[in-house]
């Protein structure tokens, strides 16, 4: 199947997302799709795939012009995504979710549904219980359920936005031959989405580059990385040099701490993160970090042991509670847990900040705004809408609603999705916080960054953590194995 | 500009649809669409007192809708609201029953009774939501029923007239129990006074205050706004509870200048009909005044239309439900994709 763009323009207010974008696609090729956060990758994808129209440009199909009303339509043309945000239903559980996109008879077949993903499981090595319901599944576990579901669904035509988030490498190893597989005997057309140039130099055979909204470069792999940064970003970007920071007093203590919940419980965890010290939590989704993040932001109750903060007991203390204490928390999900779509910038900052006056002070607000946007480097205006900002500017925006003074921040991914000047930035204004003496508890399924940005890590694999490492003193094969539990 | 043009003119398509429709009925019934409409004009402003009844309909359907945009903009289906507005005329029908004062205290009393009574019927809904996971669609629709029961108690129980109970209404308050009104009519200015204040009130709430964007934020997406920092709970409850005073101050309203004693069915759908004029106004609280009014000119009009043109008086209702219908079904011309959308930020 052969896809040609014509002329694609999408505008968000003042935001070019896409600015007359043209292409040509062939089958039988695995395409890379690189941009820095913000050029547009995202939202030409989402055009492709039928998710929101352009304002202008033509797509053909085979040489046929397509107008996609909606992502079903797109896929029974041909062309399906897997979003880096899935898309599925949290009510319902796993069986439900792929009926929902496949089965158009009025009786719907369960033990036919069971019977393929079961296959699929199979074929990919993904772990997926029937019976569970999405909202009780991780962000990869999720992501790999909807992976299974596109490739079923006919797709000649597959999109991919970030796949391996959240997947093992040996999970990788496999997805990819797959992938290959489908390109050459399958003369499937893919698309990776990627910031990890790594990933794009070994699967992909041409990386189509995407600046500001435009198309500014075609490379056929593999080829120098450098080569790939410079037409990213126009200039090589130099990464943030790690400041060294000596760790002073506890400011954080778990004692023997319990969190069960219906699919996992961890328990056991005892850990202290001091002032100044960032400490990172590393594992497969859904093997029990987040759950101990959670509890320590008062989000999950703990049923044994005891967590301090700054030498005070906060156990059983609430989230609202715990916030006035002096934590911050930035969850995975970014406009489910974080930000309100149809608020606007200077809405959020107003929210968010201790402030309890009666009236708002609303040109005051939008000044503030304009100066968080700027200090924070924000592409968008005050009254733009959050669901209107990229990826990397939500995650930016997060960044910049957490109170000035915090004795401890909890993030989940803090970079998820960044393309590495982004990801870069977002860890400068940590390590700045930092260097006043805020704890950073974080949790990350990229063992790079784990290790990078870490001074002391543990690894949770299966609910139960390994002891403490030295960040310095440890390597990505040391928590590779420990990520599959072994010691 | 086209699409300017037609942006400006659209709201009114679903109102002249609805007429033509209405019109189609008359016609096929085989009576003359123009002098029903006529008859139903003359029927809301006729003489003096057909215009302040129209009046006196609207401070009650005004403050319930006014309510309505409190909840509506913190993401809760009010639907409990017949039941507040019951509550509130139950309460001020006690104080008005069982209470000796002079006239200014006793309608002062008469307020803050319906006002607490409304909102603590709404909290109950409220709390079984944050609390027991109840929907407040279904507790709304008991505690109604359950408002409803009770007020058909107290007339036929221990509040019936000396002369027997009738099921009808209790015995006619005390003068000084009931609103000072306007002329020989039912509407009471005082009443207005409060309606334009408790408008005006809410709306600068919800523009700018901090509750009112913390309500915004619930009624978008109550898990991030919880995050952000929102005490989902507490203003969720304050939230129904406003929207319960004011209905319930609607109630008060109702039996104290509509009515002279608490009748069986003392809100007379208000509830229901405020709720369909928010949606109507698509949550803009600017259009609520002027929707609620038009609804009063309506329903009031049609009901001398029995006896000026031998058709019933729900030909009236009939009318402003198919503008409901049409307003919700091609009402966004932007939906449809006749106008372009609107930008968030433009």
């Amino acid at each position: 199947m052969k896809i040609e763009l014509r002329d694609i323009r999408k505008h968000f207010g003042p935001v070019k997302a896409n600015d007359g974008i043209s292409l040509v696609l062939e089958s039988g090729k695995i395409y890379g799709l690189l941009g820095e956060n913000g050029a547009g990758k995202s939202t030409l994808m989402k055009i492709l795939s039928g998710y929101q129209p352009p304002d202008s440009g033509e797509i053909l199909v085979d040489d046929l012009s397509q107008d996609f009303a909606s992502p079903a339509q797109a896929l029974r043309t041909g062309i399906g995504m897997l979003y880096q945000d899935p898309l599925d239903i949290p009510a319902f559980n796993v069986k439900e979710n792929y009926l929902l996109g496949r089965d158009r008879k009025v009786v719907l077949d369960y033990d036919k549904a069971s019977q393929e993903l079961e296959n699929l499981a199979e074929r990919f090595d993904f772990d997926l219980d029937l019976h569970v319901q999405i909202e009780n599944l991780s962000l990869g576990e999720r992501q790999q359920l909807e992976l299974a579901r596109l490739l079923v669904g006919g797709a000649q035509v597959l999109i991919l936005d970030e796949p391996t988030t959240g997947i093992s490498a040996e999970q990788k190893d496999k997805l990819f031959n797959f992938i290959r597989k489908l390109a050459g005997e399958g003369g499937k057309t893919i698309i990776l989405v990627s910031h990890k140039l790594d990933e794009v130099q070994e699967l992909c055979s041409e990386a189509l580059i995407l600046r500001k909204g435009k198309l500014v470069g075609k490379v056929e792999l593999p080829c120098n990385n450098e080569l790939l940064v410079e037409n990213m970003f126009d200039q090589v970007p130099t990464r943030g040099e790690r400041p060294i920071h000596k760790p002073g007093d506890a400011v954080l203590e778990l004692r023997e701490v319990r969190v069960p919940t219906y699919r996992l419980t961890v328990s056991g965890i005892n850990l202290s993160v001091r002032e100044g010290e960032v400490f990172g939590l590393a594992g497969l989704e859904g093997s029990g970090q987040q759950l101990v993040l959670k509890a320590c932001a008062g989000l999950l109750k703990t049923d044994h042991g005891h967590i301090f903060l700054a030498g005070k007991e906060i156990t059983g203390w609430s989230y609202q509670r715990l916030r006035q204490a002096g934590i911050g928390y930035v969850a995975a999900g970014r406009l489910e847990e974080g930000l309100v779509s149809g608020l606007s910038i200077t809405e959020h900052l107003v929210l968010s900040q201790p402030t309890n006056k009666f009236f708002i002070n609303w040109s005051g607000s939008r000044t503030l705004a304009d100066i968080r946007i700027d200090q924070y480097q924000i592409v968008g205006r005050n009254s733009t809408m959050a669901e209107n900002l990229s990826g990397g500017n939500q995650q930016r925006l997060l960044i910049a609603l957490l109170w000035e003074s915090l004795k401890l921040v909890l993030l989940e991914h803090p970079t998820r999705g960044l393309d590495v000047r982004s990801a870069d930035w977002i860890w400068e204004q940590l390590y700045h916080r930092r260097d006043t003496g805020t704890a950073i508890l974080f949790m990350s399924t990229d063992l790079d960054e784990i290790i990078e940005r870490s001074d002391r890590i543990a690894v949770f694999s299966g609910g139960r953590m390994s002891r403490i490492m030295e960040a310095r003193q440890t390597t990505v094969e040391e928590i590779g194995h420990l990520i599959g539990g072994r010691a | 500009m086209v699409s300017r043009w037609v942006r400006w003119i659209w709201p009114v398509v679903p109102v002249l649809a609805a007429l033509v429709l209405t019109s189609l009925m008359l016609v096929l019934f085989g009576a003359q669409p123009l002098e029903a409409f006529q008859a139903m004009l003359n029927g809301a402003f006729g003489d003096q007192s057909k215009t302040l009844s129209v009046l006196a309909f609207w401070v009650p359907l005004l403050l319930c809708a006014t309510g309505l945009l409190v909840t509506f903009t913190s993401g809760l289906w009010n639907i409990g609201i017949e039941g507040q507005i019951i509550l509130g005329a139950v309460a001020a029908s006690w104080v008005a029953l069982r209470l000796n004062a002079p006239a200014p205290l006793l309608i002062a009393l008469e307020i803050v009774a319906s006002m607490v009574a409304g909102a603590l019927w709404a909290a109950l809904s409220a709390v079984l939501k944050t609390r027991g996971k109840v929907h407040e669609i279904f507790s709304g629709l008991a505690l109604n029923n359950i408002a409803i029961i009770l007020t058909n108690y107290l007339i036929s129980g221990p509040w019936q007239p000396p002369e027997g109970g009738s099921f009808r209404g209790t015995q006619p308050f005390q003068e000084a129990a009931l609103l000072p009104l306007f002329g020989e009519s039912r509407f009471s200015p005082l009443s207005l006074v409060l309606a334009v204040v408790a408008f005006g009130a809410v709306v600068v709430t919800l523009r700018g205050t901090l509750w009112g964007l913390k309500l915004k934020a619930l009624g978008k997406n109550l898990r991030s706004a919880f995050l952000l920092g929102v005490s989902s709970e507490r203003e969720l409850i304050l939230a129904m509870m406003l929207c319960g005073a004011l209905a319930g101050l609607g109630g008060a309203v109702r039996v104290l200048s509509w009515f002279d004693s608490l009748r069986q069915s003392i809100s007379g759908g208000i509830g229901f009909l405020a709720l369909l004029v928010v949606m109507l106004a698509n949550y803009r609280a600017f259009l609520v005044p002027p929707i609620t009014l038009f609804f009063s000119i309506v329903l009031n009009g049609s009901i001398s239309l029995q006896i000026r043109t031998q058709l019933h008086s729900s030909l009236g209702g009939i009318l402003t439900e198919l503008m409901v219908l049409f307003v919700i079904l091609f009402g966004d011309a932007a939906k449809l994709g006749i106008l372009p959308k609107k930008k968030d930020d433009e």
